[in-house]
């Protein structure tokens, strides 16, 4: 006979305002199996646990549940407390009476009958569990880094420096990502370059990194402690052993003319090319789609058309007829830091975004994003750190720098702040009136969002020290006329309209998840918001964590993040991988099929749509070992727990232990109780 | 002929997947969305577990509608257990309707952990397709549990131990 605890929790008033907790504590009562029933203010605090387990002492009680939150939220909490109390943790289970009850129904009658329904359907479940052990699991106690930006850098170094392999891929040819780009950094102004660099040669040279770029995730099998990821290395054409990057291959391309990705479009540079002079390793690719050579081949020509960069590379590292690679890495756990890419001004827009229209579609020369006037103000950059405008190569005395666009935008699609405009605005306006000392910097601003160590102190000092106008409103119409860019905006202070006639013009363009992140998302099971950037386990306490055990995250591909952030992130994310690597074994829910050979007609349903290839076929013997038939077998190590063989058994043989039949049927029985 | 059951608060059962639809329950409850009180979850740990016999026994327990709802498309946290539901649901789907019950008692849908607002639409549109159609008297009428589902209703679950279908 079950006896079973119901605990009823008001969840401070969360759940007591619209649930009439005692009353859902006395209905229990009397319902069959239960023996104990009480409501508490805090159940998951310790004094909460306390009655809990006191409960069980006292009442010898045979299972738990908890009519509280969703088991997402304090499964394992209870689950904990209930195992120091000497009952198997299995016989525990939670009631979701505050999700999925008083937080989305406002009459108190009814929510109570519900509250009271769903705590009758989890106590018919808890009747039927049965005690389970934790499945051991052995852990790899190496990681996987997805993305090269300062957040995958950091992350790879310090679970590195923590002892550990570290496997980091990055899609470009260099790690580095967006930050090598920038000129300076807000809010102290210091060299980009001059604190990353330093970071990418120590990734490079690390013993315990191992570094793939020019590479991306293939496949994704496994899970949290034994994952097998297999990596794409993209046809390089260059022998990255071979090679040693002394650039004569570059020299001789014919193709100049292609715009550079690095430059954000302001350079250009050769088919066969390293992104960067700092680039990390320093060893060209070739850019297959825009090559004369290849260009020529995939037309058919009889011979090939090029061919001067293998001609040049006296050590012999060039060969195009490399394909691309597959390499399969077995980790334990993976860190994703794919960052992100700006909304684009171009007319050319993804699914769901409309463009700029009003703003000419990033037609007019002039018009630029905040990553191409970090190239213009960068040393390193097409114009050596000269502020020159991109139509024709003069210095503009009139910069016009718009807040927002896309951001705080629900018509463009994007409702969200991208967080970091506002400083790097304030940053272009200082670096352009730094450089060009009689010239104009005017900022068409909603807000300004400078919450950070020194940020509002560097905010203000674009405004009071270099003098930039800004002006709060939005700007309606962006135009060329003649020579000038004409800006149409709005001043909601003094209530008038403003016409600048300005040499150039820099859009804060929407921080948006890089490309390909939701298929990525898919292959690591894990999942997005609406926009594509990755979901964290828990928006405040588990903010690295991602619904996937063992998959981790960091930096702007969760959410828009400045460096600080991204870094700060990073190093958390190596924390939970490391504290993940201290332990040699993992326990795992027992949540997996199990086939009662007795019944098993040996059918192998089972095996077909099982999509983890965990269901073999296993011999049964007579005592002197004849072969008299067969019955389906699950590896609990390979089963991960999804029952869809239990709905396809033709004799009820085979159960998904924690979902089996008599617990699923037990809770619908148990609605028809439903008043 | 028409006849309106506006009084009538329908009962309806949803079989939800615990990855997608289940969090996506989660999220309407997190941001605060209001909606009908007429749904009983059962958690599954994927849609892929769900047994079209469970509909009937809900059927037949006292549910006026269901609602089934997993993964979208590609997005299933057991790679394939929604193309299986999918499929599952469709066969049951059809044969529901071929022996006259309407198909607005049964909703499939899809809700991922993003989309509150989305099980929100969902719950209360099979709330008032169901409340149009009025109870499902007409099943439990064929059932010979029927009888006895009124009295379970006040005092135990009849045959719950191992109840197979």
């Amino acid at each position: 006979m079950s006896r079973v605890g119901v605990f009823v929790c008001h969840c401070g008033e969360n759940i007591g305002r619209t649930v009439d907790c005692a009353a859902v504590a006395e209905a229990l009562k009397d319902h069959p199996g239960v023996a104990h029933a009480e409501d508490y203010k805090y159940m998951c605090s310790d004094p909460g646990q306390q009655l809990v387990k006191k409960a069980i002492e006292e009442h010898d009680l045979t299972g738990v549940v908890v009519a509280a939150c969703s088991p997402h939220m304090h499964e394992k909490t209870f689950r904990r407390a209930v195992d120091q109390a000497g009952l198997n943790k299995y016989m525990c289970e939670m009631a979701n009476i505050r999700e999925h009850c008083s937080w989305i129904h406002e009459d108190r009658g009814e929510a109570t009958d519900k509250a009271i329904d769903i705590a009758r359907t989890i106590v018919e479940k808890v009747k039927h569990n049965r005690p389970l052990e934790s499945i051991k699991i052995p852990v790899t106690k190496r990681a996987l880094v997805i993305g090269g930006g300062i957040a995958g850098i950091q992350a790879a170094l310090d679970i590195a420096d923590g002892g550990h392999e570290v496997v980091l891929i990055e899609k470009e040819a260099s790690i580095g990502g967006h930050m090598s780009q920038l000129s300076e950094t807000f809010p102290t102004l210091d060299c980009s370059q001059c604190i990353l660099t330093p970071r990418m040669v120590e990734a490079y040279q690390h013993p315990n990194i191992k570094l793939h770029t020019w590479s991306e995730v293939e496949k994704v099998d496994g899970y949290i402690g034994n994952f097998e990821v297999t990596i794409r290395k993209k046809a390089r054409t260059v022998d990255i052993d071979i090679c040693n990057g002394c650039g004569d291959c570059l020299a001789v391309c014919p193709s100049k003319r292609i715009p550079s990705e690095f430059e954000a479009g302001l350079g250009k540079r050769t088919a066969i090319y390293v992104p960067f002079p700092q680039a990390v390793p320093n060893i060209p690719v070739l850019d297959r789609e825009n090559c004369t050579l290849f260009k020529g081949r995939r037309k058919g020509l009889a011979k090939d058309a090029c061919g001067k960069c293998k001609e040049a590379c006296l050590k012999g590292a060039i060969d195009y007829d490399t394909e691309d690679e597959f390499v399969t890495e077995e980790v334990g756990a993976i860190v994703v830091a794919t960052g992100y890419k700006l909304y684009d001004i171009g007319r050319e827009q993804p699914e769901g975004l409309k463009g700029y229209g009003e703003y000419g579609y990033g037609e007019v020369p002039d018009v630029i994003d905040g990553l191409q006037f970090e190239r213009l103000a960068s040393a390193s950059g097409p114009t050596a750190g000269a502020i020159l405008r991109p139509s024709d190569g003069k210095e503009p005395k009139t910069v016009v720098f718009v807040h927002c666009v896309g951001s705080r935008d629900a018509d463009k699609g994007m409702e969200y702040c991208s967080k970091i405009c506002c400083m790097y605005n304030a940053k272009h306006a200082m670096l352009y009136k730094h450089k060009v000392h009689d010239g104009r910097a005017v900022a068409f601003y909603m807000d300004i969002r400078a919450a950070g160590k020194g940020y509002d102190e560097f905010s203000r000092r674009a405004i009071e020290e270099d003098g930039a106008e800004y002006i709060r409103g939005r700007v309606s119409r962006i135009f060329r006329d003649g020579d000038t860019v004409k800006v149409w905006g709005f001043d909601t202070l003094s209530g008038e309209q403003v016409v600048i006639d300005a040499d150039m013009v820099v859009l804060a363009t929407a921080i948006r998840p890089q490309d390909g992140v939701r298929e990525l998302a898919q292959k690591l099971s894990v999942s997005t918001d609406e926009h594509g950037f990755i979901n964290e386990a828990h928006p405040k306490l588990r903010p690295v964590e991602t619904n996937t055990a063992g998959v981790f995250v960091a930096g702007a591909c969760q959410a828009p993040r400045d460096i600080p952030d991204a870094v700060a992130m990073a190093s958390a994310a190596g924390a939970k991988v490391l504290g993940l690597f201290s332990t040699d074994e993992l326990e795992r829910e027992p949540a997996v099929a199990v086939v009662n050979e007795k019944t098993c007609i040996g059918c192998m349903r089972c095996e077909l749509v099982c999509p983890y290839g965990a269901i073999e076929q296993r011999e049964i013997c007579t005592v002197d070992g004849q072969v008299c038939g067969h019955t389906a077998f699950v590896n609990p190590g390979v089963c991960q727990g999804c029952g869809t063989c239990e709905a396809v058994c033709l004799s009820n043989s085979v159960e998904l232990q924690t979902f089996t039949d008599e617990q699923v049927y037990s809770e619908i029985n148990a609605l028809s109780l439903w008043e | 002929m028409t006849e309106t059951h506006d009084d009538f608060e329908p009962r309806i059962t949803a079989f939800v997947c615990n990855w997608c639809t289940y969090t996506g329950a989660d999220l309407a409850g997190t941001s605060r969305l209001h909606m009908a009180s007429n749904v009983r979850i059962i958690r599954l740990p994927c849609t892929g577990r769900m047994d079209p016999l469970f509909f009937l026994k809900a059927f037949e327990r006292g549910a006026d509608g269901i609602i089934v709802s997993g993964c979208h498309p590609a997005d299933c946290h057991y790679t394939s257990g929604n193309y299986h539901a999918r499929r599952r649901f469709a066969v049951f789907h059809d044969l529901m309707e071929f022996i006259g019950v309407d198909p607005r008692r049964m909703t499939f849908s899809w809700v991922s952990a993003s989309e509150g607002a989305k099980w929100r639409d969902v719950v209360d549109e099979a709330v008032a397709n169901v409340r149009a159609l009025g109870p499902f008297d007409a099943y439990r009428a064929l059932t010979p549990e029927s009888g006895e589902t009124a009295a379970a209703r006040e005092t135990t679950p009849a045959g719950v131990d191992g109840d197979a279908p």
